[in-house]
């Protein structure tokens, strides 16, 4: 005889999840999220600031203003939607395309821009923010996210820890050692795995023989959601409910949101013509998570034209004078990076700190 | 001077292209994988896209994808994965996407490539080669301008090689996947596009373990390698306006080093600075010091200099250009060993 393969069936198990159609339709009335108007028309604010602040910064770095950036625009509904079935207390460990959701857990603006630059301080997360700086390391942050909800589950917060990567990121040793860690703990983490179908050039086909990335969860034991990354009803939801679960003492979660860049990987000379067609362009910003909230919001008369570009005007104004509060920061020096190395400097670095000095006198 | 191994003698009409760095090593990586089946190359983005910065270019149209693999995200995986391939007799070839990236796949290299020849008493080895870009230079956000070197040099049983100019990539690249143990191959990515060279078209190889003095003078000796190169050079020309005569030695394998090329010169100056961007603590320089120490001390007249990065990550964007050694730095250290 030969046996079944547990494979067989595995896919109906793993549908994605979908709230809010393509055309602005609600096609699941039971999962629909219990969200005040207020709260629309929030996260439709934060999404369009957000995808303001995307081509600013575009720009700001052709300008030669900004250093590294990774653009966003596109995965609104996976960021906002999923930052926004947070608590202020519950801790971030996002990845470098994951700015927005710092920026709306409460790191200002300036500071995300000194990031950018490659200064410390804006990885200096304020006193309020339970946050740590995104993650240039692929993988790095999944183990550590499952440290900090141990931590989290030790001292009986109410609260959890969240992370992001990316569908490349699920490749990595720590992705694995990450979630199963947190499986084992029952540790209260989210794990967010952001699916926009490429790791730089190298499709999502190629990472991996699994048919979703979310199934992984199942291999330990922990549970794992296929969703629409485009619809931020569905993103908001899954991850509320995990939330609930983890809070509850119920263990982790891992989430996959099927979503897509529009631009390129990061601002640093990726062409993503070599590697994507126009016709798959096409067929995602068809799906784009603005396009079909704003028609959601417009059908119940929460939602205007004006309303839209009061929040870009204020949008451009508030990127405007952040850029220039970082424009004025204190330049840092090789000093001030000596000075911060350890809490006590060790000999070889004050005499390196002096040679220094004299240099930076001149 | 540069010994170059012709694979075919008979072809004396030898021609020759004007490559960069770039360029020559897809152009190693091409004849290696027309001329040996064996060859194969393993990476994050080399096969559609030509690697980040298209070393690989074209190699995936060319030579198919069986044999220029995008594979999965995973350092670990792409070396562990290497080492099993050359257990089982091929020759892979992978990429580090920056060399700042190659920690997770530490354990491999140290803990297995290293060790499997001695361990198997030769029964098993791994041909393999790491490719991996490294250094500040060129802007780049955190972790992507790292210069370990030493955390190689310091494992016995790989092989470190760094070349500076573009025939060297070739030659050296070509003796790297050739040889029958794991090489480091560092590229100074600073250097890629930097210079174009006359690099000849057939398959050659330049001898691992083997430094080139690329300049010559009787005072000092300065020695580095790789991206810093240019600074020593431009550094010796300055002290030459000034009468200061330099032999510059270009040491192009890290491991083993070139104990020879290294005392020669130094027995004959008397006096080294040894130029490098890695941090200075635990930096090859140390062990270039060991060198002189046990070949030379005698013949030194003024304490050896160092000129090195400093003992902290190495700093994003603009702030590495203080990080890095300068040719200023390179001169005042000259001018201090030779007003000893
Ligand atoms: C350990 C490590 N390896 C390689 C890289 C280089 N790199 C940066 S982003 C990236 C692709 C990541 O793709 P994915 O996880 O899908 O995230 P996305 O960029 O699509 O959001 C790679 C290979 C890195 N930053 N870290
Ligand atoms: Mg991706």
């Amino acid at each position: 005889m030969s046996f079944k393969s547990p494979l067989e069936g595995i896919d109906e198990k793993f549908e994605m999840i979908q709230i809010l159609n393509e055309d602005g339709e609600i096609v699941n009335e039971d999962a629909m999220p219990d969200l005040s108007d207020e709260d629309l028309v929030e996260i439709m604010r934060r999404m369009v600031y957000t995808r303001v602040l995307d081509q600013r910064s575009i720009a700001l770095n052709r300008q030669g203003r900004l250093g590294f950036y990774a653009p966003t625009a596109g995965q609104e509904a996976s960021q906002i939607g999923s930052h926004f079935a947070l608590e202020k207390e519950d801790f971030l460990l996002p990845a470098y395309r994951d700015v927005p959701q710092l920026i709306w857990h409460g790191l200002p603006l300036y500071q995300a821009f000194l990031f950018s630059r490659g200064h410390f301080h804006g990885n200096q997360m304020p006193e309020d923010v339970n946050a740590v700086s995104p993650q240039i390391i692929i993988g790095a942050q999944i183990t550590q996210a499952a440290g900090v909800a141990l931590g989290l589950k030790r001292r009986g917060k109410p609260n959890v820890a969240i992370t992001y990567t990316g569908d490349g990121g699920a490749s990595q040793g720590d992705f694995y050692e990450g979630i199963n860690f947190a499986g084992a703990y029952q540790a209260p983490a989210i794990f967010v795995v952001q699916n926009n179908q490429f790791a730089i050039s190298v499709p999502v086909e190629k990472q991996s023989a699994a048919n979703t990335i979310a199934q992984k969860a199942a291999a330990v034991g922990v549970p794992g959601f296929l969703v629409d990354g485009m619809d931020v009803f569905a993103v908001y939801q899954v991850v509320k409910e995990a939330r609930e679960r983890a809070v509850n003492g119920d263990g982790p979660t891992l989430i996959e949101t099927m979503t897509y860049r529009y631009g390129p990987h990061t601002m640093a000379g990726d062409d993503p013509t070599r590697y994507r067609s126009e016709d798959m362009n096409d067929k995602w910003e068809k799906r784009d998570p603005l396009v079909r909230f704003r028609k959601f919001l417009e059908g119940k008369d929460l939602w205007s034209e004006e309303k839209e570009n009061e929040v870009i005007e204020t949008a451009k104004e508030e990127i405007k004078a952040a850029i220039k509060k970082a424009d004025g920061h204190d330049k840092q020096k090789v000093t001030d990076l000596i000075s911060i190395m350890y809490e006590e400097l060790p000999s070889n670095l004050k005499e390196q700190m002096e040679e220094y000095k004299e240099k930076e006198s001149k | 001077m540069m010994d170059i191994k012709m694979e075919d003698q008979k072809t004396q009409t030898k021609t020759t292209q004007s490559l960069t760095m770039v360029q020559a090593i897809n152009d190693a990586l091409k004849t290696m994988l027309e001329q040996d089946e064996t060859t194969i190359l393993l990476g994050e983005d080399i096969g559609k896209n030509g690697g980040v910065f298209r070393a690989t270019e074209g190699l995936q149209e060319q030579f198919g994808e069986d044999r220029v693999i995008d594979t999965p995200l995973s350092e670990s995986g792409i070396v562990g994965t290497s080492i099993g391939l050359a257990v089982n007799g091929f020759k892979p070839v992978c990429e580090m996407q920056f060399m700042g990236f190659i920690y997770p796949a530490y354990d491999q290299i140290m803990t297995h490539a290293s060790r499997l020849r001695m361990k198997t008493m030769g029964h098993y080895s791994v041909p393999m080669v790491i490719r991996a870009p490294y250094g500040a230079g060129i802007r780049a956000p955190e972790i992507h301008s790292d210069s370990m070197e030493s955390i190689f040099t310091h494992m016995p049983g790989v092989k470190v090689v760094c070349p500076a100019t573009p025939k060297d990539a070739k030659g050296l690249l070509i003796a790297a996947i050739e040889d029958p143990d794991p090489v480091i191959f560092m590229e100074p990515m600073r250097s890629y596009r930097a210079q174009r060279e006359e690099v000849p078209t057939e398959k050659y190889q330049l001898p691992i373990g083997k430094g080139e003095k690329i300049k010559e003078g009787d005072d000092v000796t300065i020695i580095t390698w790789g991206a810093m190169l240019s600074v020593a050079k431009q550094a010796a020309e300055q002290a030459e306006s000034q009468g200061i005569g330099c032999d510059v030695l270009d040491l192009k394998t890290l491991y083993p080093l070139d104990r020879n090329l290294i005392a020669e010169s130094v027995q004959k100056t008397g006096r080294a600075v040894i130029v490098h961007e890695a941090h200075q603590t635990g930096g090859l320089s140390q062990d270039i010091l060991s060198v002189i120490n046990d070949t030379s001390f005698l013949y030194l007249r003024a304490p050896i200099e160092r000129v090195t990065g400093f003992d902290v990550p190495v700093p994003f964007f603009a702030l590495e250009d203080h990080y890095l050694p300068t040719a200023k730095r390179v001169l005042s250290s000259i001018e201090k060993a030779v007003h000893f």
